[in-house]
């Protein structure tokens, strides 16, 4: 293992202040200063987001002329690859039919809660494609479409709302944090996983996720101030889906944007329409890129919306119209993908049936998976507090092994 | 130029041979031998200092740990000795600092990380309730966070509001944390290095009253102790010690209020009583077996410490104590902590610590003439 992180970026005698005529006054070797040599803009122009979200295809599902894209000098962004985009549909196709079922299951009472994340499969799909093997991701308790995408299986990633146990896959073996039901708490997990990697020189990217209404949580504030002062390689996506709850975003923030915000920490910001997979891909998979490069971490605001209530326990009818979410029906992510795809001839009627039938084995997976009476033991309860049970721990374990066998004998 | 160390793949994990033996070669390059005054602050720097050379994962950081040393000197010539990658200053926020060490900790390293004072770890309480505490339990062990918070805690310096709390009860309320608080020098060099070799997290309560009290240790000894004891997976974890041995009555103290209980017996002593002195030491997990074991040959047990009486440590130790001698109790056991109040200011903080004339009293009452 090597340790060489220079912690201190602006510390001037590991970093001497590069001079850049772009910006006025001394702007220190920090964050920006890289990428700002690499655009030829301001520091400003840098890290604020670009004047307009970024849209690549519309609502209706044609491509926007390049000028209409919403990017600028320094916010430019390229079509991702055909293969890219089908990879991408598919996952879009299963994570539809993942939140439908999973919805189903709960009303059919085999799970107990599900945080759905449908209408924002394209958040969900690109978050997990734009990472590479060795990166990380950090997700919240309504991204286990994006759990799923990045390879996790389908009912390992459900066993937290199937309810036998807080988690069911390893996040050191995946690279996936817990589902963090807490707000923005796992930013700043994110955070250290990435400082650790750049201690050891690895090259390992954190795609660290939270919502809006997280965004007003201090673990939010201090996440992406000590991913930006240690200058470590963390993008923070944050799915704007319009709703904490029921408390819409403009209880929890007046900002112009939430990706305004990016700036008061010295990083990078950037808007995407978060219904827009080709844009998303193109956005986080150039943050990605410019974080791996060393260009300090970086905010992606994704425009969205959360078109089931919060939970099966919720009812949105009491805080927002159904024409609110007509519009958004209008936006859908899947449906605008699916009309720009079949657009460009890259599907078709046969590959459109291959696709939902690999939706379909997922959705019977899940069924199946999920449909089983779990045994738990009873004893788990005591094996994984501590790498090796306290005493106290023991007399309980057997005290409750005593109760069990009591039980057991009067049957 | 960054400062640059490499090793061999010992990093991740538990304390190897490797590390055991790197420590035995600290130990003999120790600048003196023998015994010799030592303070509290110095032998848990020396534990930091000695765990950071055994292995390149032990990291540290926090406020002011860096260029200042801390501000009690605690981590002095870690970033001068290791550079600034391995011991180094955060912004100032500490769910930042403990949320930080979690994902550290997921990712191979062995974070030691300060919290300034007592009150000032409270930001930081759902990062260490929710997750540091529960990581483990949450992934099936799958994913351990062998982190140490350290915790400059309790009063007796004077300290304005906000630097003085007796916050250890929080934290022992929470499953999947151990505390240990050391109340000598060479325990605070013993039971740090446990600390960090220790695959749990563990909250590391260090009375700061006692910083700057010196003991007779030998450095190298402890150095040596400690790597006996890997090599012979030993352990002092989770073990309490009988400080003073007596007979009559057993006097059950942590942290601070060892040298109290022990100033409490001596003065005992010159009465004609023998008073038993048990020093709990690591508070989770806890040590029936030592503390009981006293109580059942005295008969008679007062509980010590600074922190509020109601719903505390204190209060766990007598139910325990209770539950387990009950039969061989001659009066009730009694607790001698700081009153249900605030942390006083620095001008009435002796009207609220324990103090020997408290414990005597207490231990006055405990139904001799019966």
């Amino acid at each position: 293992m090597t340790i060489s992180a220079d912690h201190t970026a602006q510390d001037p005698d590991t970093n001497p202040p590069a001079s850049n005529a772009a910006a006025p006054g001394p702007v220190p070797e920090d964050a920006a200063s890289g990428a700002v040599r690499k655009f030829g803009i301001t520091v400003e122009d840098y890290m604020l987001p670009a004047r307009h979200q970024i849209q690549m295809v519309g609502p209706d599902g044609t491509l926007n002329p390049h000028t209409e894209q919403g990017s600028q000098p320094g916010h430019e962004y390229a079509l991702p690859g055909d293969e890219e985009l089908m990879a991408a549909y598919e996952q879009l196709v299963i994570g539809r039919r993942v939140n439908d079922q999973n919805s189903a299951l709960v009303r059919q009472g085999r799970m107990a809660v599900y945080p759905s994340s449908h209408g924002q499969e394209a958040c969900q799909v690109a978050a997990a494609l734009c990472l590479s093997e060795g990166d990380w991701m950090f997700p919240t308790y309504r991204d286990s479409v994006a759990i799923m995408a990045r390879g996790i299986d389908p009912v390992q990633t459900m066993t937290l709302f199937r309810g036998d146990w807080h988690g069911g896959y390893n996040p050191a073996e995946h690279k996936v944090g817990i589902q963090c039901t807490p707000l923005t708490t796992q930013l700043l997990h994110g955070v250290g996983v990435a400082h650790a990697a750049k201690l050891r020189g690895e090259d390992t990217v954190v795609l660290a996720m939270c919502g809006d209404g997280a965004t007003s949580e201090g673990d939010f504030h201090e996440a992406l101030n000590f991913a930006a002062v240690f200058h470590l390689p963390v993008v923070f996506f944050v799915q704007n889906n319009q709703y904490a709850i029921s408390v819409p975003l403009a209880h929890q923030s007046v900002a112009p944007s939430l990706a305004h915000k990016a700036v008061g920490y010295g990083m990078a910001g950037e808007r995407v329409d978060g219904n827009d997979t080709v844009a998303l891909l193109a956005v986080l998979g150039r943050a990605v890129r410019l974080a791996r490069e060393g260009s300090g971490p970086l905010l992606v605001e994704a425009h969205t919306y959360r078109m089931q209530a919060h939970t099966n326990a919720d009812d949105a009818t009491r805080y927002r119209q159904d024409s609110e979410v007509a519009e958004w029906v209008a936006k859908d992510p899947l449906s605008r993908m699916k009309t720009y795809l079949t657009g460009r001839g890259l599907l078709d009627g046969r590959r459109a049936a291959a696709i939902a039938e690999k939706a379909e084995a997922v959705a019977s997976q899940l069924r199946e998976g999920l449909s089983e009476d779990v045994l738990v033991d009873p004893q788990d309860l005591f094996k994984y507090v501590f790498s090796t049970p306290t005493p106290q721990l023991k007399e309980q374990s057997a005290m409750l092994a005593d109760e069990l066998a009591r039980e057991e004998a009067a049957k | 130029m960054s400062p640059t160390m490499t090793t061999s793949s010992e990093a991740n994990g538990n304390v190897s041979a490797a590390t055991a033996q790197a420590a035995a070669k600290a130990a003999a390059t120790a600048e003196q031998t023998g015994p010799q005054a030592v303070t509290l602050a110095k032998a848990l720097n020396t534990a930091m200092s000695d765990a950071m050379h055994a292995d390149p994962s032990v990291l540290v950081f926090g406020e002011d740990v860096g260029m200042l040393g801390g501000v009690f000197r605690i981590t002095d010539g870690l970033t001068k000795t290791f550079g600034k990658a391995r011991c180094f200053d955060t912004p100032l926020a500490e769910s930042g600092i403990v949320g930080m060490a979690v994902g550290m900790a997921m990712n191979g390293m062995r974070p030691v990380i300060e919290m300034q004072f007592d009150a000032f770890a409270y930001p930081a309480f759902e990062q260490i309730v929710s997750h540091v505490a529960k990581m483990h339990n949450r992934t099936k062990g799958a994913v351990k966070l062998p982190m140490v918070i350290r915790v400059p805690y309790a009063g007796g310096i004077g300290g304005v509001e906000h630097h003085c709390d007796s916050s250890e009860a929080y934290y022992a309320h929470t499953a999947g944390l151990k505390v240990f608080t050391p109340a000598t020098v060479a325990d605070g060099y013993r039971m740090l290095r446990e600390a960090i070799d220790s695959d749990d997290p563990v909250m590391f309560m260090e009375p700061k009253k006692l910083y700057w009290s010196k003991d007779q240790v030998d450095l190298a000894a402890l150095r040596a102790e400690h790597a006996a004891n890997i090599e012979g997976g030993t352990s002092s974890e989770g073990r309490a010690v009988v400080a003073r041995p007596g007979t009559d009555a057993t006097l059950i103290a942590y942290g601070p209020s060892v040298p109290t209980a022990l100033a409490a017996a001596a003065a005992a002593a010159e009465e004609g009583r023998s008073l038993e002195v048990i020093d709990v030491r690591s508070i989770v997990p806890f040590d029936d077996e030592t503390v009981c074991a006293s109580v059942r040959k005295t008969g008679r047990a007062v509980v010590i410490a600074e922190a509020h009486g109601f719903a505390s440590v204190a209060s766990e130790i007598v139910a325990r104590v209770q539950e387990r001698c009950f039969h061989h109790l001659a009066a009730p056991i009694r607790r001698v902590t700081g009153f249900d109040v605030p942390y006083p200011a620095p001008k009435l903080e002796h009207y609220y610590l324990p103090g020997v004339d408290r414990i005597l009293d207490a231990v006055d009452d405990l139904q001799w003439e019966d």
